[in-house]
């Protein structure tokens, strides 16, 4: 009954989504205010129904409805209640379920969160993002109906993959679906303006925070979901140019080039057009990434769906929407008017070079993850693209990327000299260089001038992005007054990079001089590695809630000083027959030790993997600042108080315009 | 600054950006394309002898061998018709076990052993790593294997 109910909200979800689709958005096209009103209430109806569906599956799946398939297949009377929750959002339904709530949540946001902003506008906003709610809704109850019932029903269910039993794989896909599904949001602004046929600044700047709140997402969904993949899958390794990966990481550079081009466009009313390709194009890469996901073409971890119809459902959907909004954009485009003039050497051209080398990045990470599938669909063999490839082009890339963050910064908008500039930054570069330099060169190593550019480039991001407050608080009378009422959107771009030096430091120092060591171990046996003793105190058997665990002590000491005790599992998964490895980590500001158990070779021995990883930690950390910076700048009250003053003054030039609109 | 010569340099940027990244990409590229061979490939020789590439088959049933004094294993896996040896030094995933889908990473040595760098398993139990199912497809051989089915 209560899967039925589900499956009925769902349907009025659709329906409902319908009515904000196309009412709002005719509704604009013909001055019909009765019409646009109904975009608020009907975003608000579909996320009650929505919610309404979701908690239904909960429902059925913490009360172990086995009569539901996809409860069946993805849970278990002996799962522990926390995931059976995670489990709802563990399989290929009920995680298209979790997109389309999210996607509902954020429209409802929008229709909260625009008060300020002239009715046609979110009713094109909400009528978009309409649209994109009935495609998922139509994926969903077409293709991929997560309430659908078997009889007899089985006693219990298959379990949840182990690997999906952990509290990091809990958040993550909530995080990231907050970040991906949040594009949606800058997709519909900027289709709003498109099909408002003048393609004004305003909509750059509503659009900032939200882009950038759901950048904030991405960044965090992506940063848990490397953390879950360095403790849970037992090799130490944090980031593996997966496909899976990389469908996240593609939106998040393209994320990067958006909110940074918004800002121009919102500032210096350039380069407008280039920032709604932008914003298509970071929508487009979150539907591509759910295409390659969810539709089975890969084969990972993530990959739940084998069924080829669904392939090519989103594949259709991903046709609709990146066609449909190309040709809008086509016919609308040639008409805006760049207002703003701007020399070659200036804030301008830096920002805009640098969004051009993400999308470059983005591209060489497209390749590599979709050319495998390419070959394979004409019949050229299987192959596939090896991690060294990633590296190879695109940490070069990111070289200039970072030189043209320090100078951006600190180069005014409009136009500057370079030599004044040099001026400006040639003692941070030299600083830069030398403690670079320097502290490569305490961290010994044969592979030294990979960490010393990484110190570098990390020390030149930080040392330029806090000589900004110089220059900031340099020609003002009262410097703390300054600071405390400074904006809060260059708070956040300083944050964020320096959250992102932090990133580099971590991935050059963890890549370059991360040691490990596999070794046949028995009870007793220690084994000198990185400085430290790791001795094997016992191994021993140990229950689990719905699993068996043979559980390794390792203690660890350095030079006859007890260290810590490190606890490593291999658990089995009676269910799905499934062995997993639960990782020992001893976490560290400056070194992480890692303790895995491999396998046992014989009565006694078993096969260990040790890691020592320095700095791995910051690489996280590094993505905790980003966020905050996100969030900081997110929180500027220039948005809104712009807002304000737009509802106000500008509204009659907003009104006046309106029938150009048709 | 006229609009024109504006445009001329944004394009200028673009193509540089797209040059250089063209250049790194295909010097990069051309070098970790792997490519996936079957044992019964690699018994008619089209495998490359000195280039890294994957292959894929079942771990044929009591063909694991473990040097007792290190990690290092060999065994022999199929895609049901011929079959090739693959020795590794390391310690072998959670899901490796005989009858297994297994895809590993390495070279061709001398002997016609295939020395792996990494050996892949995937995490369910009735997963086939799909360049495998479709190996054992042209091979046309039975799945899952009959008990008898000894290593040569």
């Amino acid at each position: 009954m209560i899967a039925e109910l589900g499956h009925f909200a769902l349907i009025m979800a659709l329906g409902i989504a319908i009515v904000q689709t196309i009412f709002p958005i005719a509704g604009a096209a013909r001055d019909n205010l009765v019409w646009m009103s109904l975009a608020r209430p009907a975003a608000r109806l579909q996320l009650v129904f929505m919610l309404g569906s979701f908690a239904a599956l909960a429902w059925s799946f913490l009360s172990n409805d086995f009569s539901v398939i996809l409860v069946a297949q993805h849970s278990n009377t002996q799962l522990p209640s926390i995931y059976r929750i995670s489990a709802v959002w563990g399989n290929h339904e009920g995680s298209l379920l979790l997109w389309a709530l999210i996607l509902s949540i954020w429209t409802t946001a929008v229709s909260l969160f625009s008060r300020r902003l002239p009715d046609f506008f979110v009713a094109r906003v909400i009528g978009v993002m309409g649209l994109v709610s009935i495609g998922f809704l139509l994926f969903l109850l077409l293709t991929s109906n997560p309430f659908n019932r078997q009889f007899p029903a089985p006693m219990d269910g298959a379990d949840l993959n182990p690997l999906l039993q952990d509290l990091g794989l809990v958040i993550h896909p909530p995080m990231l679906y907050m970040g991906y599904v949040g594009f949606s949001v800058a997709f519909g602004f900027a289709i709003a303006a498109l099909l408002g046929g003048h393609l004004d600044t305003t909509w750059a700047r509503w659009s900032r925070p939200w882009t950038i709140m759901a950048w904030t997402f991405l960044t965090l969904g992506i940063a848990l979901g490397s953390w879950w993949a360095y403790y849970e899958l037992g090799w130490g390794g944090w980031w593996f140019w997966d496909p899976v990966e990389n469908a996240s990481f593609m939106p998040w550079l393209v994320g990067i080039a958006l909110i940074h081009s918004l800002a121009v466009t919102d500032k210096r009313e350039v380069f407008k057009n280039w920032t709604v390709l932008l914003a298509i194009c970071a929508f487009t890469l979150s539907l591509l990434g759910t295409f390659l996901v969810r539709s089975g073409v890969l084969t990972s971890v993530h990959a739940f769906a084998t069924d080829p119809t669904r392939g090519i459902f989103i594949l259709c959907l991903l046709g609709f929407f990146v066609g449909g909004s190309l040709i809008l954009y086509a016919w609308r485009a040639p008409y805006t008017l760049n207002a703003g003039r701007f020399r070659p050497f200036s804030r301008e051209s830096l920002l805009l070079l640098n969004s051009v080398l993400m999308m470059v990045a983005m591209f060489t990470v497209l390749l590599g993850t979709i050319y495998p599938l390419i070959i394979e669909a004409l019949g050229r063999g299987k192959l596939s693209v090896g991690a060294p490839y990633f590296n190879s082009v695109f940490i070069p890339l990111m070289l200039p990327v970072v030189a043209i963050i320090g100078i951006g910064a600190n180069t005014r908008w409009k136009q500057d000299e370079w030599r004044q500039v040099w001026r400006r930054l040639r003692f941070l570069l030299a600083g830069s260089l030398v403690l670079g330099i320097a502290m490569g060169l305490m961290l010994v190593d044969s592979r030294y001038i990979q960490t010393i550019t990484g110190i570098t480039v990390a020390l030149w991001i930080l040392f330029t992005s806090l000589y900004t407050y110089y220059s900031y608080l340099k020609d003002r009378k009262n410097k703390l007054e300054s600071l405390r009422n400074g904006p809060l959107g260059f708070y956040g771009m300083t944050v964020a990079h320096i959250g992102f030096a932090i990133t580099i430091i971590g991935i050059t120092i963890t890549t370059q001089h991360s040691v490990d060591l596999h070794e046949r171990m028995e009870p007793g046996d220690q084994v000198e590695f990185a400085g430290y003793t790791f001795h094997l105190d016992s191994i021993r058997s140990l229950p689990g809630p719905n699993y068996q665990a043979t559980e390794a002590i390792v203690g660890v000491s350095k030079n006859g000083q007890h260290v810590t005790t490190m606890r490593s599992q291999k658990r089995i998964y009676p269910v799905r027959q499934m062995p997993m490895t639960e990782a020992g980590i001893d976490p560290g500001l400056t070194r992480d030790l890692y303790v895995s158990l491999g396998e046992p070779l014989d009565d006694k021995a078993w096969s260990l993997r040790l890691y020592h990883k320095p700095f791995v930690r910051w690489i996280w950390l590094g993505a905790i600042f980003m966020a905050l910076g996100g969030l900081l700048a997110a929180a500027d009250r220039r948005y809104r108080i712009r807002h304000e003053q737009y509802s106000g003054s500008q509204a009659g030039i907003v009104l006046a315009a309106a029938p150009v609109d048709r | 600054m006229s609009p024109r010569r504006k445009r001329i340099i944004l394009i200028l940027f673009v193509l540089a950006g797209m040059g250089i990244a063209s250049v790194l990409l295909l010097t990069a590229f051309e070098k970790n394309l792997l490519y996936f061979y079957s044992p019964s490939q690699v018994a008619a020789g089209e495998a490359p002898s000195t280039r890294a590439f994957r292959i894929g088959g079942l771990v044929m049933k009591n063909s694991v061998q473990r040097n007792p004094d290190s990690l290092e294993v060999s065994f022999v896996i199929t895609d049901t018709v011929n079959t090739t040896k693959i020795v590794y030094d390391g310690i072998l995933p959670d899901l490796f076990r005989e009858g297994q889908g297994i895809v590993a990473n390495g070279k061709l040595v001398n002997t016609g052993v295939f020395q792996a760098q990494e050996v892949l398993a995937k995490h369910d139990e009735n997963y086939m790593p799909p360049e495998v199912a479709d190996a054992l497809a042209k091979a046309g051989g039975t799945y899952p294997l009959p008990e008898n089915h000894k290593s040569k």
